[in-house]
This record gives C-alpha cells, sequence and structure tokens, in this order.
C-alpha cells in the first residue's frame, strides 16, 4: 500500500516498524559492547509515535544539551537517521574509552575537546551502522550511509532536523529510547529513524506487507 | 509578573506587554515575531518548512512559512492590530549539521529564511532585525514592551536585536 500521510499506516505495519527499530537497537548494543571491550546491558527499547511538541521533552527538554550523529541514507533506502545521547551519557562514554587508554577523565562542565568529539562520532557511526546492517539484512534492501555529521547543542535545536523531514508527512515522528548500561556507566541514546514514504513503502513491501 | 509565553514547534501565539513571548531550541526552523511597537502587542510563530503547497501534509498553518505568518497576521487582526503597523524580527534557520552535499533536507534552514523574508515582502511588513544561518541552535524570546529579540545560544553571550 503506498501512503500520503505516516498517519495512515495500519497497527500492523507499526509493529513491524517496532520490531525493526528493537532488533536494530539490539544489534547496536551488541556493537557497543565490543567497540567499549565491556558487557553492556540494554533494556528493552522504548518506542513511541511522538508529537513535535513532545519530541524534545522526551529527551529532558528543547534546551537540554545533547550530542546529535547525524547520516544521510542512501541507496534502496532514501532518508536520515540519527542517533542522540544526553551530555552526561556522552561524557560517561568518552570517560570510559579514553581513561582505558591512559587519558584524564573529563568533568561534568567541561567542554567537548576533539578527541571526544571523535570518538563520540566514532561511536555514533558503529551504532547507527549495526543498527543498519539489522534493518538490511531483515528486509534484503541496500542501504548505504554517508559519514556521519556530529552536532552538540539545544535538543530543541539538533531534534528540528529530523522533526522537519517527518514535518512533510505527519505531525509526529517516529523515537526510538534505548537503555545501554554497564555498571558505572549508563547511557540513555535516542535512534530515530527518518526514510523518505517512498522508503516506508519499500520497507513494508520488502517484507511481504 | 511578566507571563513568558511559550511557542512549540510548528505553534504559534499572541502576547500583549508586560507579557514576553519565547520558543525555545530553534535550530532549521524560523521564529519570526510579528509586533505592533506602538500597541506594545506581537505575535510569534515557529515555522518548520517554507511551503505548504509543496507537502499533502499541510493542516497546520503554524508549521509552514506562507500559512503560518498569514494565520499569524489573522490572530494580531483579531487584536485590534492593523497589518500595516507591523514590524518583523526573525531568528533561526541554522544548518546545524555539516554534509558535503547539495542535498535538500540538509539546506532546510536556508530554504526557510529565504521564504519567510518572502512571505513578509508580499505583505509588505519590514524585517527591522534578523539573526539566520549559521550553525547553532537559538532560544529566543520577544518583549513587546521594548521591541527587543533576546537570542540565547550555547557558549554565546547574551545578544539583543
Amino acid at each position: 500500500m503506498v501512503h500520503d500521510h505516516l498517519e495512515e499506516f495500519s497497527d500492523m505495519e507499526f509493529d513491524v516498524l517496532k520490531e525493526l527499530s528493537n532488533i536494530g537497537a539490539g544489534n547496536a548494543t551488541t556493537a557497543i559492547s565490543t567497540m567499549m571491550n565491556l558487557k553492556v546491558n540494554m533494556n528493552i527499547p522504548v518506542i513511541k509515535f511522538l508529537e513535535f511538541k513532545e519530541l524534545a521533552e522526551v529527551i529532558g527538554g528543547a534546551e537540554n544539551i545533547v550530542v546529535g550523529i547525524l547520516l544521510g541514507l542512501q541507496s534502496d533506502l532514501d532518508g536520515m537517521m540519527m542517533f542522540l545521547m544526553d551530555r552526561s551519557s556522552a561524557i560517561g562514554v568518552i570517560n570510559t574509552i579514553l581513561t582505558n587508554n591512559g587519558a584524564p577523565a573529563m568533568a561534568p562542565d567541561a567542554d567537548f575537546g576533539e578527541m571526544d568529539l571523535s570518538v563520540l562520532q566514532e561511536l555514533g557511526n558503529i551504532i547507527a551502522g549495526a543498527y543498519l546492517s539489522a534493518i538490511s539484512t531483515l528486509t534484503n534492501l541496500t542501504i548505504t550511509a554517508t559519514v556521519p555529521s556530529l552536532a552538540v547543542d539545544m535538543a530543541g535545536a539538533i531534534l528540528s532536523v529530523p522533526a522537519i523531514e517527518y514535518g512533510k508527512v505527519s505531525d509526529k515522528a517516529l523515537l526510538i529510547q534505548s537503555e545501554f548500561n554497564e555498571e558505572d556507566l549508563k547511557v540513555d541514546g535516542y535512534f530515530i529513524l527518518i526514510p523518505t514514504l517512498e522508503s516506508f513503502d519499500k520497507i513494508f513491501s520488502a517484507l511481504g506487507m | 509578573m511578566v507571563n513568558m509565553i511559550k511557542v512549540g514547534m510548528a505553534d504559534l501565539n499572541t502576547c500583549k506587554t508586560p507579557d514576553a513571548i519565547t520558543t525555545l531550541g530553534l535550530g532549521s526552523c524560523i521564529g519570526v515575531v510579528l509586533y505592533d511597537p506602538r500597541k506594545k502587542i506581537c505575535g510569534m510563530v515557529h515555522v518548520m518548512l517554507p511551503d505548504s503547497t509543496a507537502t499533502k501534509n499541510n493542516e497546520n498553518l503554524a508549521k509552514f512559512a506562507d500559512t503560518g505568518i498569514k494565520q499569524l497576521i489573522l490572530e494580531l487582526e483579531k487584536l485590534g492590530v492593523t497589518k500595516s503597523s507591523l514590524s518583523a524580527k526573525i531568528a533561526g534557520g541554522a544548518q546545524m549539521f555539516a554534509f558535503n552535499t547539495n542535498n535538500d533536507m540538509l539546506r532546510v534552514g536556508l530554504r526557510n529564511a529565504e521564504a519567510v523574508r518572502k512571505v513578509l515582502a508580499s505583505y509588505n511588513i519590514k524585517i527591522l532585525a534578523e539573526d539566520c544561518g549559521a550553525n547553532y541552535g537559538r532560544t529566543i524570546e520577544f518583549y513587546p514592551e521594548t521591541s527587543e529579540l533576546y537570542i540565547k545560544a550555547i557558549g554565546k553571550p547574551l545578544k539583543i536585536i
């Protein structure tokens, strides 16, 4: 079925998107585990279809500082994918990775340095890559991603990018909230998959719907 | 006590002095303020997309530059403001992510700013100040008492236009 609006999706189609998200996030957790050489647990992702004004609230309010990593999708699927985490989660990740290599821990109020940003960018790359590869395997669609771009800014401003894309076809956006944790480290991560409507339809038809 | 009236994403509202109006965390969207400096009445719309005719999903008027500004003018007229007494200040339209591409998806901030300028020009409303573009988010507050637009960004000094 070809859709004009996201609101036209059936319950079953939503369930499929949720399941894809679930598997993608699971794959991403395994990738983080490997990257950090830690046993990382993941809570079952919470998948929500949110109004734009609620979107930033979930991530601590429009002015909460977050790290956003954005990749463009090409080949069979067109669109974008974003991975977000709040500032304290990002610092936790940086400290876990860099202090293992002898660097001093980053203070909670410090600015991100070049090395820190590069760690975050790589993390985003690995997470997004693992996530997309799960979707690609399930649907048999070829998905290639552009080099990720990173921004540290207010949640509202970062989220405006996916919200605008969703805005063309909906007044809501699909947000996948996942929590990774290890003994001392808790990472609240959020995925936003932003395919074009045509790409949503491609996913459904690839799965025989 | 001054009330701060909030305008969400793809939303609009009006406000009279001594109250003020704000929208938080503008990225590629544009905050458009229309105000009557004599009556000290203003309105703000948080525009997400340039053109309502380019999409089928256009029920939310505040989402687009063309329909959002039109609707805001109507709301202000209900408060007794005439279109000819209105001036504008605008902010936002950042490119939050740097990509080495001409992908339209990512240049939307720029296109939003262009669309807003064009729509305002079509109503003969002058833009007296603007802070658009660059690559960072903005929180804006407008005080109709003084016609000042406060722009806050992370790691940057407060800017008043």
